[in-house]
């Protein structure tokens, strides 16, 4: 049964369409991830799916059931705000057990639940101070509190942890990841954070300018990204992408990536056959690209080519280095004791069978 | 030279020292005469009426009559009944307290709908409630008879209070509904998850977060509704007025054996409550406007 089901839900504000028909269907004790830009409305969908904000079309489904009309109280989720939302006039005690209080839950499963979350999420020293009185890291652990305290069908999380610093964030995206092995709720997070989002996510909806560009498990959208959009945001650094031609040779199909002297032809797998003749934008990450000796998997010797080299930037686990493919510009990411220098030619090492074909028009991925 | 240099980021104090103290000749002098009036009052206030009637109506008191506060107080006739104006204070007690605190009350549970809550039509209700601020007091006076005697409130402290928490609405709603903007519309969605309601949210919630804006309505409507004169005169007549309206028939039951220096003490008592709320609650009054309701 889907614990959560989104159907073509669209919202406007006044004019602008925020939301233009997404589609989602969750089963079961996942876990969501959505991700995307800026304004692209990952927030308001989460308003809507909480009931906070109305969609202007569409319908979700909490647990089977149809809740369009259902208040937020009785749909039974809980959710984390982007801002924290803590009431700024109770300790962080009474924040925690509002919900509690409003729901008439007796005051000794009050305490249970508060001392219960209060050592989880080590806010205990805090607990009688004001709002006012914490640093943003212990805000947003008040606010995850408040959540989960309650046992609801489904916990909807809005970048509960973008202001905490690098080290309490691998804490805390590990306590969310244990807890959700634990109780195995449905939740879904929404986050900027692409590490976040690869770690956690059984599977990520990644969202631009109001649209569900590709919804699949995290291995299936990084190595093969539903669109350009999808490749371009996922991974940092990003895939690169070339315009190329496909042709079919005697020796199998190769894309060709550049003009006149500049021109790269690089093989391709036998699956891209079918788009010999073609133009097309071919998509590779910067990790199947390293430096001439690395082996990609298994076979003896893969596809070595050379290139000029524009700059190389250590930072310590690798070495980015910038290259030119074609013409083109590529970024590639080597072992890190090799550091050519920048103006000279280096040799490479590319792993073909990751390489990603899109559609120069649509910019959909065809092979 | 200019009244000091303008550099852009507002205006730097008066560096120049004449310039200066012309500046303050002039603002004393303003001053001055805005407070002419009050002295000459508080002054009369403890003259005889004989005294002034010797001399004249401005001067300093030869021999300090405070026995005209007293007299004030409880003994005076104002219209055939000797009880001084101690009744119509009551009366303006009874009216004014009760009309600030419903008003004010209401004015936060209005705001909060319409600022926090959005339901359909919160812009045009709150146009509309806000331009009770800027009609005329004459203008209401016909309506406000007619439904008076049709609830049977005329002539009854009950009715005064009614005028002023409905009027009053307007004011208080647009004071707490801009202060309540402040307030992030998370914190209700938070809550409304929570599972709090409508009143549950303002009573748990926004009205924690209150007190200054509460503070500012409050002394606006205490200060307004005492001072108010029009309605008290037109709707209320003998031992139902109250004192603003008593004022005048006692200064009309003693034209022609002036009591200056007994009318005097009398206009003082009946200043006094809004002078108070203006020593003690003046500066919450501007914290209070000029605040926000969450940092
Ligand atoms: N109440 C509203 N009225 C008008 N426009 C709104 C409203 N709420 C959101 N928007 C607009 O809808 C778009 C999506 O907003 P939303 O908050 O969902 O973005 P987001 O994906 O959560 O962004 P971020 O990552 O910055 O949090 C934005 O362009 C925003 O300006
Ligand atoms: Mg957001």
């Amino acid at each position: 049964m889907a614990a959560l089901a989104i159907r073509d839900v669209r919202k406007r504000f006044g004019t602008t369409e925020v939301l233009k028909g997404v589609g989602l269907e969750i089963e079961n004790g996942e876990f969501t991830v959505i991700v995307g830009p800026s304004g692209c409305g990952k927030s308001t969908l989460l308003n809507i799916i909480a009931g906070l904000e109305k969609p202007t079309s569409g319908t979700v489904e909490i647990g089977g059931r149809i809740v369009d009309d259902v208040a937020p109280k009785d749909r039974d989720i809980a959710m984390v705000f982007q801002s924290y939302a803590l009431y700024p006039s109770m300790t962080v005690r009474q924040n925690i057990v509002f919900g509690m209080e409003c729901r008439n839950v007796p005051k000794p499963q009050r305490a249970e639940a508060l001392a219960r979350v209060a050592r989880l999420l080590q806010i205990e020293p805090l607990l009688d101070r004001k709002p006012a009185q914490l640093s943003g890291g212990q805000r947003q652990r008040v606010a995850m509190g408040r959540a989960l305290v309650r046992d609801p069908l489904l916990f909807l999380f809005d970048e509960p942890l973008s202001n905490l610093d690098a080290k309490l964030r691998v804490e805390m995206r590990m306590e969310i990841k244990q807890l959700h092995h634990r109780i195995g709720s449905t939740m879904v997070y929404v986050t900027h954070d692409q590490i976040e989002a690869m770690t956690m996510a059984t599977r990520i909806a990644v969202m631009h300018q109001g649209e569900v560009q590709q919804f699949a498990d995290p291995d299936t959208v990084y190595n093969r990204p539903a669109n350009l959009f999808v490749a371009g945001f996922m991974g940092a650094p990003p895939m690169n992408i070339f315009s190329a031609r496909v042709e079919a040779t005697p020796n199998g199909v190769q894309a060709t990536i550049g003009q006149g002297e500049n021109a790269v032809a690089l093989a391709l797998p036998d699956t891209c056959k079918p788009h010999a003749g073609r133009a097309v934008m071919l998509g590779l990450r910067p990790d199947c690209i390293a430096e001439e000796h690395r082996r990609f998997g298994a076979d003896a010797a893969g596809l070595t080519i050379e290139a000029p080299v524009e700059m190389s930037e250590p930072t310590g686990a690798e070495t980015i280095v910038v290259l030119r493919i074609g013409g083109e510009r590529a970024l590639a990411r080597v072992s890190p004791d090799t550091r050519p220098a920048a103006g000279s030619r280096a040799r490479f090492s590319l792993d073909m069978r990751r390489v990603c074909l899109f559609d120069p028009g649509t910019g959909m991925l065809i092979a | 030279m200019a009244l000091g240099s303008y550099t852009g980021k507002g205006a730097r104090p008066v560096r120049n020292a004449p310039t200066r103290v012309l500046l303050h000749a002039i603002a004393i002098l303003l001053a001055a005469a805005y407070l002419v009036p009050l002295a000459v009052v508080l002054l009369n206030s403890v003259r005889s009426a004989e005294e002034i009637a010797q001399t004249s109506m401005i001067g300093w008191p030869l021999a300090w009559a405070w026995g005209n506060y007293a007299t004030a107080w409880s003994d005076f006739c104002i219209a055939q009944t000797c009880t001084g104006i101690q009744p119509y204070m009551l009366n303006s007690a009874l009216v004014t307290v009760p009309a600030t605190i419903l008003s004010t009350l209401l004015g936060a549970v209005a705001g909060y709908a319409i600022s926090l809550w959005r339901f359909p039509g919160h812009a045009w209700i709150f146009g509309l409630v806000t331009l009770g601020v800027f009609l005329p007091e004459q203008m209401r006076l016909i309506p406000w008879t007619i439904v008076l005697r049709d609830v049977g409130l005329s002539n009854t402290l009950t009715g005064l209070v009614a005028i002023h928490t409905i009027q009053g609405l307007s004011f208080t709603t647009l004071f707490c509904r801009n202060y309540y903007l402040s307030i992030p519309q998370d914190l209700i969605k938070a809550a409304k998850i929570d599972g709090a309601g409508f009143f549950r949210i303002f009573a748990r919630i926004v009205l924690p977060l209150s007190p200054p804006i509460l503070i500012v309505s409050t002394i606006w409507q205490f200060t307004g509704i005492w001072n108010e004169f029009l309605y008290g005169v037109t709707f209320t007549t003998g031992t139902q007025q109250p004192i603003t309206a008593a004022l005048i028939a006692l200064t009309a039951a003693v034209a022609d054996a002036p009591q200056y220096g007994v009318q005097s003490a009398a206009v003082v008592l009946a200043a006094l409550p809004t002078l108070l709320v203006y020593l003690f609650g003046g500066r919450y009054f501007v914290r209070g406007l000029t605040a926000g309701a969450v940092k």
